[in-house]
């Protein structure tokens, strides 16, 4: 499927968005969660650009899933280390063991279930904490309302990778027209829903 | 009116405005990297006419140049100079009037200027094209050391004289061109064999030409970054380049260790985001 000039549009918002992340949206954080936010709006950043110049056909590459463990990963230590922070080394550990398991499962060929368990683990952890920490954290009032947007991205994001990890299995949810379709709007989204978050909470 | 149009486009399309307009973009980046008064209108206007103008001019000259081996090759040979729809003569004066315009109006501006200037149409159309592009591979050095000059005269035009950032910043130029040539060289691999053309590939194979993007690319993301160090880019500027060249590594250890025409595609489209987007966080960085 090809990418129309819209499509096009919404990655460039998206790579623009996530550069000034990258650039100014962190100022004042420590070190580890302008590491960790660097490496996952980095990411983000080289998506877009990526699918920008290849195509939607980017997305049918091995390498994407691991790939794409790193955005929630990442998000969600920066919040750790930020606001949990009796849980930094545990969640840090968790972190770095999530993606090597992630890759390991993914680098080799394997016949049982193992690879599915790990990435719904790391997954479902890392989605969770980047939905449900800023909206708690918003409305405990330890964190402005609107910081509580970065918890309805992450709720995106972890949308739009479900979406494309049952479409990877063979058994879409949605057809892979309709998928490809929403793909540009939902990371657009979900980059202004961070950036927006991060900026205003 | 119709025939002055189509001979504008035709000569317009001679110019490479894309690459032009990188180069030149180069060239406002590396003046204004100088933090010297950068809202000098008059100034930033004669640096982008003759600097347009010196590159326009050595292009046109490459044009002419080239138009025998340009007509054999596939991707080249609708080029209006192919394709005969231009004058060659006419071609040749078009091409020196617009170098000497742009040089002459260079030397005019700063001596130190006109002369990076000058150097950089010299080792493109006399080192590069006519001397060393049908004999050598290695003729894209000279090809990566006039493309560099934009930025170097750009530096030294805002700062009066030749720094370690701006041979940095030049050298950054120098290790990007191979990302992007030699991509190019290996996907038009049968038009630069039917032209006779030496390329890398040719020459040495596609496993030292990977190796050869890949040791470029990651030169070219070295210089950048400690040429924005050095010009005093905010840690937030040289994060968002960092991570811009960690994409350019990522494409060019992929293209080392598991090739493919569509990583070789993404890598040459890359390479020009990245030098482009560089380029505007060190204008960004003193506006």
């Amino acid at each position: 499927m090809k990418l129309t000039s819209s499509d096009r549009v919404l990655l460039l918002f998206t790579a623009l968005l996530a550069s000034y992340q990258v650039a100014v949206g962190m100022d004042g954080f420590s070190a580890l969660p302008i590491i960790a936010y660097t490496i996952g709006f980095g990411v983000l950043l080289i998506a877009a650009l990526l699918i920008f110049i290849l195509g939607f056909d980017v997305l049918d590459s091995p390498v994407v899933v691991i790939v794409s463990t790193v955005i929630p990963l990442a998000l969600s230590l920066g919040l750790v280390w930020q606001h949990l922070a009796s849980y930094r080394t545990s969640y840090l550990l968790f972190t770095i063991i999530g993606f090597l398991a992630v890759a390991w499962t993914r680098s080799i060929q394997m016949q049982n279930k193992l690879p599915v368990i790990i990435l719904a683990i790391t997954h479902g952890i890392a989605g969770m904490t980047i939905f449900l920490l800023p909206i708690i954290l918003s409305i405990q009032g330890g964190m402005k309302p609107l910081f509580s947007l970065v918890g309805v991205g992450g709720a995106l994001i972890g949308i739009g990778g479900l979406l494309l990890s049952f479409l990877k299995t063979g058994k879409p949810i949605l057809s892979r027209g309709t998928i490809m379709r929403l793909f540009p709007i939902l990371l657009l989204v979900t980059t202004a829903l961070f950036v927006a978050g991060f900026q205003y909470g | 009116m119709s025939i002055f149009a189509a001979k504008f486009r035709h000569y317009w399309s001679l110019t490479k405005p894309s690459q032009s307009g990188l180069l030149l973009a180069t060239g406002l980046a590396g003046y204004m990297s100088a933090r010297c008064p950068v809202f000098n209108i008059g100034t930033i206007l004669s640096l982008s006419a003759s600097l347009f103008l010196a590159i326009a001019g050595s292009t046109v000259l490459n044009m002419w140049w080239d138009r025998d081996i340009d007509a054999k090759m596939v991707r080249t040979k609708k080029r209006a100079t192919s394709k005969g729809l231009v004058d060659e003569n006419e071609v040749l004066r078009a091409g020196l009037i617009l170098s000497v315009i742009g040089v002459g109006w260079a030397v005019a501006m700063d001596a130190l200027y006109g002369l990076i200037v000058f150097a950089g149409l010299f080792f493109d159309v006399l080192i590069y094209s006519i001397w060393l592009k049908r004999r050598t591979a290695w003729s894209i050095v000279w090809g990566g050391i006039s493309g560099a000059m934009p930025i170097l005269a750009g530096r030294a035009l805002g700062l009066g004289a030749i720094d370690w950032i701006g041979v940095t910043l030049a050298l950054g130029i120098l290790f990007w061109i191979p990302t992007h040539t030699l991509t190019f060289s290996m996907k038009f691999a049968k038009d630069y064999a039917d032209a006779c053309v030496p390329t890398f590939p040719s020459t040495y194979g596609l496993t030292v030409t990977r190796a050869t993007i890949a040791i470029s690319s990651l030169l070219a993301a070295v210089a950048m970054v400690v040429a924005g160090y050095g010009i005093g880019m905010t840690w937030g500027f040289l994060r968002l380049l960092g991570v811009l060249s960690t994409g350019l590594l990522m494409l060019a250890v992929t293209i080392t260790f598991n090739p493919s025409e569509r990583v070789n595609f993404s890598l040459f489209k890359y390479a020009s985001i990245y030098m482009l987007a560089a380029m505007i966080l060190v204008v960004l960085e003193v506006v």
